[in-house]
């Protein structure tokens, strides 16, 4: 937060200038600058964080190209904006050149330069989104759905049965209720804390599949460079690999608007070494064992009790092809709409 | 209705009218208005009031958000501000504020008696009234108002109680204004043109509104058939977005966006002419390149239908449209950047003076260009997967439309409210609310770029305390920004009370073109009863 706060005075410190445009875009520099000395894999206060996985870094670095090519761009343009605004004053005996209406030449100029930036910034990004949708050789799979407003793991693969709800920790959920008289920064990762971390190995490719019961949330982990929707009848795919060395607690946020308490249902990934997550996986399978519980598909201990989803909703069984509209027919036939979608 | 009557003669007048040319007296004068001056001014200030009640719900917002931890308001109600702050601003400011624009200023710039259509004129405006009584009050209803954001995205929307019906009916009354507005408008342009004025001779502002009324009339039906499937989906049982019935979620946001999208260039267009045309004033230089402009113009509307993916990249969807909804939207990072260059090479050379006007299109100038750099940077699939959804995008889209659509507006209001009073207004006053509506504007929405970047999702009503001080910096700036747009009231009923008187040509000393500068201050009740000649 130092960091942060050293901008604030810095912007404010900056009374030259046109506007307080100029100033605040000179804050923007200062703030990017200022990353070198931030934490490597967490966000400095004021920049995309540039995470723990191969997709998050390469992100990052893309964005960061782009934002440089803007600031080049913004400093030619603001800068004859601004050359334009102090050079040109009539209260300084400027004359206008009336003849200067048009010039074919350098309105070709000035489109051509930017289709050739433009192209400059595409072609990386279109690499990168071909990188990011690939989801082939996963080594472990995880069928994620959103509920208001939690979010169930279900795990495959060889975590095979494991299968729970991740809600917002007691203590925050506490703290933030209206008026509730406690002071958010007394309690650790306030809003991004769970009760049940969703437990992943490093170096491994996992593969998520979101589905909704409900309304469309989005699971989010900014470190991971990992965003993706889930929609109601739809599964969509999304995958990451954390970097071997980087185990640790993870955490984001729903970032699709679902509802009353969208604020509240925090994404929390607790990352360990392949062989700390077998132990986890042998764990949780003998406490399955344990509750006598059936098989897949119950949750199992320690997770919130949770109203089963009104008939007719959209089953979570793994729809086939990810990101294609498998719209699941329910069996009754369509039902009342109004009470399916509650 | 004595001026049905007028607004017949008025083509074959004589001067023996003059006894007419007088508005009707009392509340009929505005029930019954035709006159497009009247409706004009109706326009205005239905959305200045607009504009003050979304600003207090921003207000609400932003208290809220003023640090972690709820203080004042539930969250279900906070959902609701966001959704009609949004609705509102949009629906309600910044939409039929230009359409009172246009009222006012197109008549007087193609040199036309009034709008071709003064009853459907008169009609358009009076549904406003009521849409936004309908849609306000549903914040009194059992369940309240919408609160699933202003896209109105199902299954979420449709959870809501009495609201559904009340907000969708508004929309549709909305849109129904919005396309007579319109129609209006390329009926007036189109028909009422001086003789002599090609459309290659007509002032931006014109051709920038002609654009755009071929955009809302090409998208308002595609939204009023959105949420009217919304609507059978609610209350009849259909399935076109329910999963569970066979339909499809995503089908209504890629249905909203090609409404969307073209929305957004609904919102920045009219801007573009009425910066196309006070910049020129105050710089005293004809406008660089006029005829790119318009065609920069033409361009961004086109490509405003083949870009609406990019608001929903993190839904899913095929590599191919991935990269497709990419580069389409980078492509308008082109002639929006040719009118960018344009306006600055409009300045290069010139005189400039800086009177309210001139300043409200410099600061446009530069903040919208900041809004468009961050457009490019959302345009970028792999990356808008961070930005998606985030504060970032909220900063994107407030610095396109406060200091662009917004303060355009307002650049407008200073420019012609000579002309519309007879009265010059406050400089001292008008300076002011520039200078503080400039700094607490960015006060309020640039620390919004650094919490979305660092990973604030939009539409929460708290957060992590690791966002607490840019949210109080932003908090700042939002108190601020609101309380000055009360000088701009305070200028505006000044001068319509009286005032130093203004010329006919307003700015003296700098080089006004059009038309409305050659009748006098004020805009006689009706103008151009007699067709001026363009050379």
């Amino acid at each position: 937060m130092r960091v942060t706060r050293a901008s604030v005075d810095h912007r404010t410190s900056r009374p030259r200038g046109f506007s307080g445009a100029v100033a605040l875009f000179a804050a923007a520099l200062a703030a990017f600058c200022s990353i070198e000395t931030a934490a490597a894999n967490t966000s400095n206060g004021h920049n995309l964080p540039i995470g723990v996985t191969d997709l998050s870094q390469s992100m990052y670095a893309l964005h960061m190209e782009v934002f440089w090519i803007c600031v080049g761009i913004a400093v030619v343009v603001f800068g004859a904006m601004i050359y334009s605004l102090v050079k040109f004053r009539r209260s300084q005996g400027a004359v206008p050149d009336t003849t200067m209406v048009h010039s074919t030449k350098v309105e070709i100029i000035w489109t051509i330069i930017p289709v050739i930036i433009l192209v400059v910034m595409a072609v990386p990004a279109a690499d990168l989104i071909l990188k990011q949708e690939d989801t082939r050789n996963s080594e472990l799979s995880i069928r994620v759905t959103g509920y208001q407003w939690k979010w169930q793991y279900q795990y495959m693969d060889a975590a095979d049965g494991v299968d729970f709800f991740s809600t917002l920790k007691q203590d925050s959920n506490f703290a933030r209720q209206l008026n509730s008289g406690v002071d958010p920064k007394t309690v650790t990762n306030y809003l991004l804390d769970v009760d049940k971390p969703m437990v992943i190995p490093s170096g491994t490719k996992v593969r998520l599949l979101l589905t909704s019961m409900d309304v469309i949330h989005a699971w989010w982990v900014p470190d991971f460079g990992a965003k993706r929707s889930a929609i109601p009848g739809f599964v969509n795919e999304l995958w990451f690999k954390v970097d071997a060395g980087k185990e640790g607690i993870y955490r984001g946020q729903c970032a699709a608007l679902c509802g009353r308490d969208h604020g509240f249902m925090p994404v929390v990934v607790d990352v360990r070494t392949p062989d700390d997550f077998k132990k986890w996986v042998e764990e949780q399978k003998a406490a399955l064992k344990q509750a006598g519980a059936p098989a897949a598909g119950s949750p199992v201990a320690g997770s919130q009790a949770v109203t089963p989803p009104a008939a007719g909703s959209p089953p979570a069984a793994a729809p086939p092809a990810a990101g294609s509209p498998a719209a699941v027919a329910p069996a009754g036939g369509p039902p009342p709409s109004a009470q399916v979608l509650n | 209705m004595a001026h049905d009557h007028d607004a017949h003669t008025a083509h074959n007048q004589d001067h023996h009218d003059d006894h007419h040319d007088q508005p009707a007296t009392g509340i009929k004068r505005w029930l019954f208005a035709t006159n497009h001056k009247d409706i004009g001014t109706m326009y205005l200030v239905f959305s200045l009031v607009m504009f003050f009640i979304g600003g207090a719900m921003a207000m609400i917002i932003r208290a809220e958000l003023f640090k972690p931890g709820l203080q004042l308001v539930d969250p279900g109600f906070f959902n609701q501000m966001t959704t009609m702050h949004a609705l509102v601003m949009i629906f309600g400011a910044v939409m039929p504020s230009f359409v009172g624009l246009a009222n006012w200023m197109i008549p007087l710039q193609v040199g036309a008696p009034d709008m071709a259509l003064p009853r459907m004129n008169n009609f358009s405006f009076w549904i406003l009234p009521f849409a936004f009584t309908i849609l306000l009050s549903s914040l009194f209803v059992p369940g309240g108002a919408p609160a699933g954001g202003w896209t109105m995205y199902p299954p979420l929307f449709l959870q809501g109680g009495n609201y559904v019906a009340m907000a969708i009916f508004a929309v549709h009354l909305m849109g129904a204004s919005s396309i007579m507005g319109a129609i209006n408008v390329i009926v007036t342009i189109m028909n009422m043109r001086a003789p002599g004025m090609n459309l290659l001779k007509m002032p931006l502002f014109c051709w920038s509104w002609l654009i755009t009324a071929y955009l809302l009339i090409a998208v308002m039906p595609v939204l009023a058939g959105a949420v009217t499937m919304l609507l059978t989906d609610h209350y009849f049982g259909t399935s076109f977005f329910n999963a569970a019935g066979g339909g499809d979620p995503v089908m209504f946001e890629h249905v909203f966006w090609f409404f969307g999208h073209p929305e957004v260039y609904i919102m920045i267009l009219p801007a573009f002419g009425i910066i196309s045309e006070i910049l020129p004033t105050f710089s005293r230089k004809p406008l660089f390149g006029a005829t790119s402009m318009i065609y920069a113009i033409a361009s961004i509307a086109f490509l405003s239908f083949i870009v609406w993916g990019h608001h929903m990249f993190v839904d899913g969807m095929p590599l191919a449209a991935q990269v497709f909804f990419m580069m389409s939207t980078m492509l308008i990072a082109v002639p929006t950047g040719v009118k960018v260059f344009n306006w600055t090479a409009t300045m290069w050379r010139g005189s400039l003076s800086f009177e309210p006007p001139m300043l409200f299109a410099l600061s446009f100038l530069f903040l919208f260009t900041i809004g468009g750099f961050s457009g490019v940077m959302l345009a970028i699939v792999p990356v808008d997967f961070q930005y998606n959804q985030t504060y970032f995008v909220v900063a994107h889209f407030h610095y396109v439309l406060v200091p662009g659509a917004v303060f355009a507006i307002m650049a407008a209001v200073y420019y012609w409210l000579p002309k519309w009073t007879g009265n010059m207004y406050s400089m001292g006053l008008a300076k002011a609310h520039f200078w503080l509506s400039t700094i607490f504007v960015n006060v309020l929405f640039f620390p919004q770029h650094f919490l979305g970047l660092a990973g604030m999702p939009r539409r929460i009503p708290d957060y992590a305390v690791q966002f607490s001080d840019w949210n109080m910096v932003s908090s700042i700036g939002a108190f601020g920004f609101g309380l000055s747009q009360i000088l701009f009231v305070v200028v505006i009923i000044q001068c319509a009370r009286g005032g130093k008187k203004a010329s006919a040509e307003v700015w003296d000393g700098a080089t006004p073109t059009g038309l409305e500068w050659t009748i006098p201050s004020p805009a006689p009740y009706h103008s151009f009863a007699v067709a001026p000649e363009i050379k």
